[in-house]
């Protein structure tokens, strides 16, 4: 008799946690500490030799960070998880494992501006080549696959304008190129989609938005699905060549299923440094406990306020996914069925200087560049995420001029709108 | 028996019952997976026996290397086999003479062989196949969870204290939880042929 399979909000009260075995304590204590000792000599060499489970240095891992890291394996349903110092850390340790120099990979056009100007310019710097694709157009990624191709990168629901991606359709054009696909599932979290049930290989996060929740704490998170082969036609040698670093080892034939997490580990995070700190994994696992309530209420609000705006006069149109009439409320009633997400954008008739004004007269939203927080938050992406962008890429991107981006919060709904309201009026 | 996924407490009550453990495809080459588990095994308190017939002579942690389970020359709980999956069925029928008989009979990660399960059940020894040994006694200890692995346990009791340093006990009440589904299908998919 097999036990019965916990549901998502008891993995986000448990999962990766237990009392400590010392003093009892029920929470997770914060194990704010760089270094921890070894039994003797042996241990030590086993450790450093990755052929024992332990601690070593909080760089590499920490007990308090570990408990989030097995925490978001279990909601995603990956193998293994590494958490990092913050999203973009997560996407420079993974593409680290998978690209050399000369390499590309394939990522949607729809992304974080962050992200967008981290792939050209940044990785740019170390031979990492991005081509970008139309996510509303999968014939775009296939046309774009090259034999140098070594991954596609994607996010499931997309920034700025909450547009919802084909997870599917992208994960068949990654399998019959046979590399990994990357979703970023930050601004859904596990609670509204969980792509590796839908066929992506590697998950990564800002743990900074919903997932830890409260906007106080900097995190990123990659996390193994287990799914790919990565012994297959020896594209990657991080995971598959014998590692000079570790005398010789092959991380994929020794980890197994969660091979990748490990090269992210014991070759990414050791060697490039960006780790998270003890108080910051603490701050976020409090977070996650409540990670299934704040979704409901952050896309129940979101609802309420795009129909809001949907029907105001002083606006052009609103993308929010969860709207009937949106053009991905197909996609999202497939990917997303619990909620569109709490991230969306709209236009005002009044273009540009009307979005300035609306921007400068709300008193609840904070105008600031951050999503996923319990409070609300506006930003006009074209002068702040979106800024490096030209003027085409803007608009390609859903981030033209006349665009108002929103992260709706956990507030009384009825204050948002009002909100919105008296600043659609001055 | 399925074997596509086992019970926790099918595999707990193996790790727990078992003393010795003779591994077949053991390497003395300290960066080969074997080693690795022959190591951690043998750090935990199981009595490991290397059988390798490459390397007869030689001794790997102190213990020395038999050519085959008939070399053994007394009882031993468990055959965990470091072979690929054609190479099972040899060993198996191998097994199959001791006496007394092995009471499990365990196949490393990627290795699996349905008909070699089903003698040996047949004859009444325990079989697991596709796992790890060690990697199974590190995620039922939770130790496993120190990389961030997910062990798809949970636990409101307090975990035993750890003994020698950071080793973790089995002997931890939980219950299954952080299923992992599409490795699971990936890992079928693989050790079927299409």
């Amino acid at each position: 008799m097999t036990d019965r399979l916990p549901g998502f909000s008891t993995l986000a009260v448990h999962a990766g946690a237990q009392p400590d075995p010392t003093t009892g304590a029920r929470v997770t204590p914060i194990y704010q500490t760089t270094s921890f000792v070894f039994n003797d000599a042996d241990h030590a060499a086993s450790l450093f030799g990755l052929q024992a489970f332990g601690n070593i240095y909080t760089r590499i891992g920490n007990p308090t960070t570990a408990v989030l890291e097995e925490r978001i394996a279990a909601l995603e349903g990956g193998t293994a998880a590494l958490a990092v110092a913050s999203g973009h850390a997560a996407q420079v340790v993974v593409l680290q494992q998978l690209l050399m120099p000369g390499d590309e990979f394939i990522a949607a056009r729809k992304l974080y501006g962050g992200s967008i100007n981290q792939f050209t310019h940044a990785f740019k710097s170390f031979g990492w080549n991005v081509a970008w694709a139309d996510p509303d157009d999968i014939g775009s990624f296939e046309r774009t696959v090259t034999p140098r191709t070594k991954a596609i990168f994607i996010e499931s629901i997309a920034n700025p304008a909450g547009s919802i991606t084909d997870i599917e359709a992208i994960a068949e054009v990654a399998r019959k190129a046979g590399v990994p696909l990357i979703v970023d599932n930050t601004l859904a979290t596990p609670y509204l989609i969980r792509p590796i049930d839908h066929g992506a290989d590697i998950v990564v996060h800002s743990l900074t938005k919903f997932l830890g929740g409260h906007g106080n704490s900097l995190g990123g998170i990659i996390v193994d699905a287990g799914t790919f082969d990565w012994s297959k036609d020896n594209k990657y040698p991080m995971l598959n060549e014998p590692r000079p670093e570790y005398h010789g080892i092959r991380i994929q034939e020794t980890f197994g299923n969660f091979a990748f997490a490990i090269a992210c580990r014991v070759l990414g995070l050791r060697d490039l440094g960006p780790a998270l700190s003890p108080f910051n994994a603490f701050m976020i696992l409090t977070g996650i406990e409540t990670l299934p309530l704040r979704m409901q209420k952050h896309c129940e609000n979101a609802k309420a306020v795009a129909e809001f705006l949907a029907g105001h006069s002083a606006v052009a149109s609103v993308n929010y996914a969860g709207l009937a009439s949106d053009r991905y409320n197909k996609l999202a009633r497939k990917y997303a069925p619990k909620g569109a997400g709490a991230v969306f954008t709209f236009s005002l008739r009044g273009g540009y200087d009307a979005g300035v004004s609306l921007v400068s007269n709300l008193k609840l939203f904070s105008h600031l560049a951050n999503v996923g927080d319990t409070r609300s938050l506006v930003i006009h992406p074209a002068s702040t995420t979106h800024s490096q962008l030209d003027d085409d890429a803007k608009v390609r991107s859903g981030a033209g001029p006349d665009v108002v981006r929103l992260s709706i919060g956990i507030e009384d709904k009825e204050d948002l709108i009002a909100d919105l309201e008296q600043a659609l009026s001055v | 028996m399925n074997h596509d996924a086992y019970d926790d407490n099918y595999i707990r009550s193996i790790l727990n019952s078992v003393k010795s453990i003779a591994m077949v495809g053991a390497s003395p080459v300290n960066v080969r997976p074997s080693y690795f588990a022959f190591k951690y095994l043998a750090q935990r308190g199981y009595d490991m026996i290397p059988v390798n017939p490459g390397h007869v002579g030689k001794q790997l942690l102190g213990k020395p290397f038999v050519a085959s389970l008939s070399d053994i020359g007394r009882p031993v709980d468990m055959i965990d086999i470091f072979r690929s999956s054609s190479h099972i069925m040899p060993v198996v029928d191998e097994a199959l003479t001791l006496s007394p008989l092995p009471r499990v009979i365990w196949m490393q990660l990627g290795a699996r062989d349905d008909a070699a399960a089903e003698k040996a059940e047949a004859a009444g020894i325990k079989v697991v196949m596709n796992r790890c040994p060690k990697i199974e006694y590190g995620r039922l200890s939770s130790e496993i969870s120190w990389m961030g692995v997910n062990s798809r346990t949970l636990s409101s009791k307090r975990a035993p204290i750890p003994t020698q340093g950071m080793r973790l006990s089995l002997n931890r009440m939980s219950v299954g939880g952080g299923a992992t589904a599409a490795s699971d299908r990936a890992a079928k998919n693989k050790s079927e042929p299409t």
